[in-house]
């Protein structure tokens, strides 16, 4: 496989993903052969702007598409276990049991009508044969675990009552409840105060780390990204464009969107006027255009460029989705 | 919590004081009680004293004072055309009311969340389908045409059921129930039936509106990713948020079907109140129509204390007085 330093199987597997959405003016392609694997304890960083299909691919993985979506094509497999074709009650038994989910806002993740311990209590009780007692005890250990301040008073504590820092604690909790291996973190701090935004991603980081758990970390915040990921994948209008070890990619991107974005990251320290833009934006789903999706925004593109998608190829350690590094031979034999 | 409670009963206090002056204001406009009591023959003088004893020559806020107490104490004079203590009477049609209604409610209640629970979550099934469309007649036609449908159906083809009437009661002390008798029960279905059907179509098209509404949520997204059960996601997270807005609605009907089975108590000759107060309206008897009044108003006062306290037990973040965590 692309990836595995340590050589063993990977937790996650996605193969040639593919997602459409059949709407009444015709089927929009919203993701397009999406490949990639993330290895045990590994955080894999998925960024681009909106739209570009990062939170539909973990939506995907998780098996939470909603009509009038539908997979189109691919693989996802779990630790060997193929799960994108094991319909209702098969995926409602890997969520949270096997791949856990954080979602953007915390204010609105929890039933306000729910307390928190009784929240976390049933995710256990759900896929863990423990008396509630025992689910009880283990909400509590895991409040104190995420950092929530005398756990034993604000176990029966309603949503309502904590801080938007404090309940996506409590959301990383809930996920982390049932111990899966695999979290899926959409855009876990958008929502949260700036102040706030470290202490989660430490946290978040510092927990999987311990039970050697992978994250799949979707953001828009490069600089999240720098610090917290191990490798990290860049998407532009359903597709990757780049994907590679997250120090390579910032240093060298090799796709001219990805380097455009790097470009786009303030640094401190560095002597640069204006920060680069981008011009143009993305193109809708139902107007990307022949060829590459990048091209109309692309200052080097070439001939070529229009005419037909370039492959993913590997560039030094990364590999770019961009005809100006076109290795076909090598990329056949190590990209499946 | 307390706090909120005393704000209530004083806004209840209130609203009956209002209705209790619109109730005493009847007296003074809408006929002369002299005249009414002593008939045309009597002499001035007699009139006079009548007049002076009833206490009519006090200044308006005196009488106003007067009629509050009393009405208090649930006194409100005696009935103008059958010389009875109107107290009496509101007490002796009073089971036969609370009865329908109360079975009634129940009926909508139970039925309309159940069947708007059911359109909700089979949403595109043909059984959905075919009650909300059903439904629409509910919402749209006039009770007093379903009633005379029923009776036409059940009562004069079938004759399974009576048309009009309680059947054979039986006296608990001063209350009469008809649940106790076959009769009394038969005679119940058609009232209740007629009374609950518009209430029942709208609870249910109302459960299943803000069913829908709930299940869009992000909770009910994040209860999904965390692996929880179709049955437990939509009868446990989503009902609980979805009963807060029913309540208030369904409180408000309750108050509005005990209140107003004028035209079913007509309708099945329903010996109730909504029964006495036509019939008071009939012959200008203001002590009944007066009280009628005021035992609307203190209803709907009850009904929305009561769904007022509701909300405490169904919704947490009313409850205060906890700390919120503070700092990260």
């Amino acid at each position: 496989m692309a990836t595995g330093d340590t050589g063993m199987e990977p937790v996650l597997s996605v193969r040639n993903l593919s997602l459409e959405f059949v709407t009444r003016r015709g089927v929009l392609r919203a993701l397009n052969e999406i490949s990639f694997d993330i290895a045990r304890g590994e955080v894999l960083g998925v960024v681009g702007e909106s739209g570009a299909g990062k939170s539909l691919t973990g939506t995907a993985i998780i098996g939470l598409i909603d009509k009038p979506g539908r997979l189109s094509g691919g693989e996802i497999w779990l630790k060997g276990q193929r799960i994108d074709n094991i319909g209702h009650d098969g995926l409602r038994k890997i969520r949270g049991r096997r791949i856990g989910m954080i979602f953007q806002d915390p204010l609105t993740s929890l039933n306000p009508l729910f307390r928190v311990g009784d929240q976390i209590a049933e995710t256990i009780l759900t896929h863990m044969p423990v008396s509630k007692a025992e689910a009880r005890s283990r909400a509590l250990a895991l409040l104190t675990e995420v950092g929530i301040p005398a756990p034993e008073s604000r176990i029966d504590a309603y949503p309502h009552e904590f801080s938007g820092g404090m309940r996506q604690r409590v959301v990383i909790a809930l996920a982390l409840a049932a111990e899966p291996d695999l979290i899926i973190a959409d855009e876990p701090t958008t929502a949260l105060d700036v102040s706030v935004q470290a202490q989660i991603i430490t946290l978040l980081k510092r927990l999987c780390r311990t039970r050697g758990t992978s994250v799949m970390l979707i953001t828009h915040d490069m600089g999240v990204i720098a610090e917290t990921a191990d490798r990290v994948a860049v998407m532009y209008a359903g597709r990757i464009v780049e994907i590679g070890p997250v120090a390579d990619v910032i240093r060298h991107p090799r796709h001219p969107y990805a380097t455009g974005l790097m470009g786009a990251i303030p640094a401190l320290g560095a002597k640069v006027q204006r920060l680069t833009q981008i011009s143009g934006a993305m193109p809708r789903l139902n107007a990307i255009p022949a060829g590459c999706a990048f091209r109309p925004r692309c200052t080097v593109a070439i001939g070529k460029c229009a005419e037909a998608i370039p492959p993913l190829v590997p560039v030094g350690a990364t590999s770019a989705r961009c005809w100006l590094h076109e290795t076909p031979v090598e990329w056949s034999a190590s990209h499946g | 919590m307390f706090a909120f409670a005393i704000r209530s009963l004083a806004q209840g206090v209130l609203v009956l004081v209002t209705v209790a002056f619109i109730a005493f204001s009847m007296f003074r406009f809408v006929g002369d009680p002299v005249v009414n009591m002593l008939g045309q023959e009597a002499t001035q003088q007699d009139r006079q004293e009548l007049t002076e004893r009833l206490g009519l020559n006090d200044p308006w806020p005196i009488q106003f004072a007067r009629f509050l107490g009393d009405a208090a104490q649930g006194e409100f004079g005696v009935s103008y055309r059958q010389g009875r203590k109107v107290s009496d009477l509101i007490k002796e049609r009073l089971p036969a009311t609370l009865e329908l209604a109360v079975l009634s409610a129940i009926f909508a209640t139970g039925l309309g969340v159940l069947l708007g629970v059911y359109a909700a979550i089979n949403r595109t099934g043909i059984l959905s389908n075919l009650i909300m469309s059903l439904s629409l007649i509910g919402v749209s036609l006039p009770t007093f045409l379903i009633g005379i449908g029923l009776i036409y159906i059940f009562a004069v083809e079938l004759r399974w059921l009576p048309s009009f009437g309680r059947g054979e009661v039986v006296r608990l002390g001063w209350w009469s129930t008809g649940l106790l008798t076959e009769s009394g029960r038969k005679s119940l279905i058609l009232p209740v039936l007629t009374l609950g059907f518009f209430q029942l179509t709208l609870i249910m098209r109302l459960v299943r509106a803000e069913m829908l509404e709930v299940m869009r949520a992000d909770f009910i997204r994040f209860a999904r990713a965390r692996g929880i059960s179709d049955r437990s996601i939509e009868l446990s997270h989503a009902l609980r948020n979805t009963l807060i807005p029913v309540v208030t609605i369904a409180g408000l009907q309750l108050g509005s079907v005990i209140a107003f089975a004028i035209v079913t108590e007509t309708v099945f000759q329903w010996p109730g109140l909504g029964a006495l107060f036509v019939n008071a309206v009939q012959f200008a008897d203001v002590p009944v129509m007066s009280a009628y009044l005021m035992f609307v108003a203190a209803v709907f006062v009850i009904v929305n204390l009561t769904v007022d306290l509701l909300y405490f037990i169904l919704d947490p973040r009313l409850r205060s007085g906890r700390r919120v965590a503070k700092g990260h």
